[in-house]
C-alpha cells in the first residue's frame, strides 16, 4: 500500500501521456494508408485493447494460481479487480473492429475465427464476473472463481483453435511480430508502440487502483465485524 | 461407487424429472425449428446437424442444476465427501449417472429426430456416434458448473452462463462431424478431435469439480 501510494500518481500521468502521444500522433500525424484511407487509424485503439484483453485474462490466470497455491489474499483481489478492466478492453476491441470492418469488409460482423474467439473470451469474462458477484463469502468466491479461471483458460485456448477448424479467417495476421522480416512500416509502428505501452500502463494503473479499493473495502468490513462483536 | 451410480440413476428415473423431461425438451426444440425457419426440405437438411447438437446440448443443461443441489440440501453430499471413496470419484459417478439419464437416451432418439429434420440417412450413424462420444464431455463439464454453483440459491441461470462457453469446442467438432457425414465426406478428423476433448475432459475436469465442491462444503 505504501509503495502503491507513491507509484499511483506518476503511473496515471505516464499512462495518460503515452496514450495522448500515441493516439494523438497516430490519429493526426501519420499518413493515410494508400488502400484503407484514414480507417487504418483505428489500429491505435484496436490492437492495444485486443492485446490487453488477452493479457488481462493471462494476468487473472496467474493471480488465481497464486491464490490457490500461496493463499495470498491480495492476488485474489487483484484477479477480481482486473476482470472488469479486461472485459472493457474486449468490448472496445470488438467495437472498434466492427467499426473498421464495416467500410473495409463491408460487414459489421463476420464469423471469423479471431472474432469468434474474442466473443467467446467476452462470454468467459461475463461468467467470471457474474460468479464473483453471486457468491457471498469472499474466500469461497475467490476459490470458485480461481477454479473457473483455470478451466476457462484451457477451454478458451481450445475454442481458439477449434474455431480455426470450423471457419477460415477473414482477419489479417499479426501486424507486429519480433521474428518476421516484413513488419508494418515504421511510420505507423512507432505511434502504435507508444499507444500499446500507454494501454499496458493504463491497465496496470487501473488494476492497482481497483485492488487498493478492494483491500480498503475488506478492511472496512473487518472493522465493522469487530465492532459488532465487541 | 456402483451403489451411488445405481442410487442416482434410480432417483432420476423415479422422480420423473430428469429422465423424460430432457427427452421431451429435445423433441420440442427439434419440432419447433421447422416452424421457425420454414418447412423446405433442403434448408432443414442443411441445418439439421447443428440443430440436433444444439438441442442435445440444451437438453443436457436442463437437468444440471439438480446434479448436486438436492444432495447438498439434505446433507448427503457431506456424507459422500467424508466417505472412503475420493470426491473426484463421486463427481465422476454422478456425471456418469447424469449421462445415463440424459446423454444416452438423447443419443438413442437422435436418429428419429434427424429423420424429422430430413437429415440424410448416411449421416444418422455419424450423428449417433458423435453424440455417444461427445455427450459424456457435456455431462462432466456440466458437473463442474454444478459444483461451482451448488451453494447458490438461484444458480440455474448462472450455471448456463458458466457452462455454455465451455461447450463450444464439443459443439464445433460434434456438429462438424455430422455435417461432413451428411455432405458425403469422411468425418474422421473432427470425430477424433471430439474424442480427444471428451477423454481430456473426463480425465481433468473431475478434479476441478471436486475442488469446487470441497470449497462449497467448507
Amino acid at each position: 500500500m505504501h509503495l502503491t501510494d507513491r507509484v499511483m500518481m506518476p503511473l496515471f500521468v505516464v499512462a495518460g501521456l503515452a496514450l495522448v502521444v500515441g493516439i494523438g500522433w497516430g490519429f493526426f500525424f501519420t499518413p493515410d494508408d494508400f488502400r484503407q484511407g484514414s480507417t487504418v487509424k483505428i489500429i491505435y485503439l484496436h490492437v492495444p485493447t485486443a492485446m490487453m484483453a488477452i493479457n488481462a485474462w493471462a494476468m487473472m490466470l496467474v493471480a488465481s494460481l497464486v491464490w490457490l497455491i500461496r493463499r495470498h489474499h491480495v492476488s485474489a483481489l487483484a484477479a477480481k479487480a482486473a476482470a472488469p478492466v479486461g472485459v472493457t478492453m474486449t468490448l472496445i476491441a470488438l467495437f472498434t473492429g466492427a467499426v473498421w470492418g464495416q467500410p473495409m469488409w463491408g460487414t459489421w460482423w463476420e464469423w471469423d475465427p479471431r472474432l469468434t474467439s474474442f466473443l467467446i473470451l467476452f462470454l468467459f469474462y461475463l461468467g467470471y464476473i457474474a460468479l464473483w458477484s453471486a457468491v457471498e463469502n469472499p474466500d469461497t468466491a475467490a476459490d470458485l472463481t480461481s477454479f473457473m479461471c483455470l478451466i476457462g483458460s484451457v477451454f478458451a485456448v481450445l475454442s481458439r483453435y477449434a474455431v480455426l477448424f470450423w471457419n477460415q479467417g477473414l482477419h489479417q495476421g499479426a501486424t507486429l511480430s519480433l521474428d518476421k522480416d516484413e513488419n508494418i512500416s515504421d511510420v505507423f509502428w512507432v505511434p502504435l508502440l507508444i499507444s500499446m505501452a500507454g494501454f499496458v500502463l493504463l491497465f496496470i494503473a487501473l488494476v492497482l487502483l481497483r485492488t487498493r479499493s478492494e483491500i480498503r473495502l475488506r478492511r472496512v468490513q473487518a472493522i465493522e465485524m469487530r465492532e459488532r462483536v465487541a | 461407487m456402483i451403489g451411488l451410480l445405481k442410487r442416482d440413476v434410480m432417483l432420476a428415473m423415479r422422480a420423473g424429472g430428469g429422465f423424460g423431461l430432457a427427452l421431451a425438451f429435445f423433441l420440442i426444440v427439434v419440432v419447433l425449428v421447422p416452424f421457425g425457419v420454414g418447412p423446405e426440405r433442403e434448408v432443414l437438411a442443411r441445418i439439421a446437424p447443428g440443430v440436433l447438437w444444439l438441442g442435445a446440448l440444451l437438453a443436457c443443461l436442463l437437468s444440471l442444476d439438480r446434479l448436486f443441489a438436492t444432495d447438498y440440501e439434505d446433507g448427503s453430499l457431506d456424507l459422500l465427501a467424508t466417505a472412503p471413496v475420493p470426491l473426484e470419484g463421486v463427481v465422476l459417478t454422478k456425471a456418469l449417472a447424469h449421462w445415463i439419464t440424459t446423454g444416452l437416451p438423447l443419443t438413442i432418439v437422435a436418429p428419429l429426430l434427424g429423420a424429422l429434420l430430413n437429415l440424410p440417412g448416411e449421416a444418422a450413424g455419424a450423428l449417433v456416434l458423435t453424440l455417444l462420444v461427445g455427450t459424456p464431455a457435456l455431462s462432466v463439464l456440466g458437473a463442474f458448473g454444478a459444483a461451482l454453483t451448488v451453494g447458490l440459491k438461484r444458480g440455474g441461470l448462472l450455471l448456463s452462463l458458466l457452462v455454455l462457453p465451455l461447450y463450444v469446442p464439443t459443439l464445433i467438432f460434434g456438429a462438424d462431424a455430422v455435417r461432413r457425414a451428411s455432405d458425403g465426406l469422411t468425418a474422421t478428423t473432427p470425430m477424433l478431435l471430439l474424442g480427444l476433448i471428451t477423454l481430456g475432459t473426463v480425465a481433468i475436469v473431475p478434479f476441478a469439480a471436486a475442488g469446487a465442491l470441497r470449497v462449497n462444503l467448507r
